[in-house]
């Protein structure tokens, strides 16, 4: 329950155009509000309340230089919310293996049931 | 035909997920093998897990109820209802996880040519958090495969950091 109330927060903190970019620009190093507001054309205040739902979201922390306050990006959730979408992935890839072993068995036993009978359907 | 075997996974729109799968067998014993239960439990799950619980009512109202369970005995719930059962061509159902909020809707269409049947399954998501996420990182190759080169790149920073 706890790992699902993460990725929640995760998925709906990645939701928005500008919180992933900001995302992007700290993967390639820290940086202060006003380096993330720059490339974009918001208000501080406004890149401050993205920052924040990043930040609740636990995918960014802020450093405590008391002037600059980088924030930088904490990888986990965003490792889970991969390894969520991959696991749907083989989730199914997996079942479906199983599944063609199923239907060959299916097979082989409906052409022995057949057998010398005429085809068509029995039931 | 080709791709017999190989799962496609694609995005046709912005909330939908399209599950596509070739199997090398008639459309009835593909239906059969995914609306009745002494069927489904010999297949459904990944390596590993079995269907502990496995309760199907495949009607047009009528529900299902499954319960994964995983090699540690880890469990997983899911449940749905169908809306439209047309075999062996098609069904609708919603579902949903026990762990995860919200429902979404799931398309299944089944087509035959020279004795094999394709799966189509379109999932659609009724979250924007989820459809985004998913059509950003996506769950096709590609994309995924970015998404976890960033989060490497990240973790190997940190450790720099650390």
């Amino acid at each position: 329950m706890e790992i699902a109330g993460q990725l929640d927060l995760t998925f709906a903190a990645l939701a928005d155009p500008t919180r992933r970019a900001i995302l992007a620009r700290l993967a390639s190093g820290e940086a202060s509000v006003t380096e993330l507001a720059r490339p974009f054309a918001m208000s501080q205040p406004a890149i401050s309340k993205h920052l924040k739902v990043l930040e609740e979201a636990g995918l960014i922390s802020s450093g405590r230089e008391a002037q600059r306050r980088p924030r930088r990006l904490i990888a986990e959730p965003l490792a889970n919310a991969s390894a969520w979408i991959e696991d749907f992935r083989r989730f199914w890839d997996e079942s479906f293996q199983r599944l063609d072993g199923l239907l060959e068995e299916m097979k082989a036993q409906e052409k022995t049931q057949a057998g010398p009978k005429k085809k068509g359907r029995s039931r | 035909m080709k791709n017999t075997g190989t799962l496609q996974v694609t995005m046709p729109t912005d909330n939908e997920i399209v599950l596509t799968r070739v199997f090398d067998a008639p459309r009835q014993m593909v239906y059969d093998a995914f609306s009745k239960p002494e069927l489904l439990k010999r297949w459904f799950g990944p390596h590993g897990w079995s269907l502990a619980v496995c309760e199907v009512d495949h009607r047009v109202g009528g529900g299902f109820r499954f319960v994964l369970e995983g090699p540690n005995g880890q469990r997983m719930g899911m449940r749905g209802v169908y809306r439209e059962v047309e075999p062996p061509k098609r069904s609708v159902h919603v579902e949903s996880y026990d762990d995860y909020p919200g429902e979404s809707i799931v398309t299944s269409v089944l087509t035959e040519e020279m004795g094999r049947t394709t799966l189509n399954a379109t999932i659609t998501y009724p979250s924007r958090e989820i459809r985004d996420m998913v059509a950003k990182s996506g769950m096709e190759h590609g994309a995924a495969e970015s998404y976890d080169k960033l989060a490497d790149m990240l973790a190997a920073e940190q450790k720099v950091t650390a």
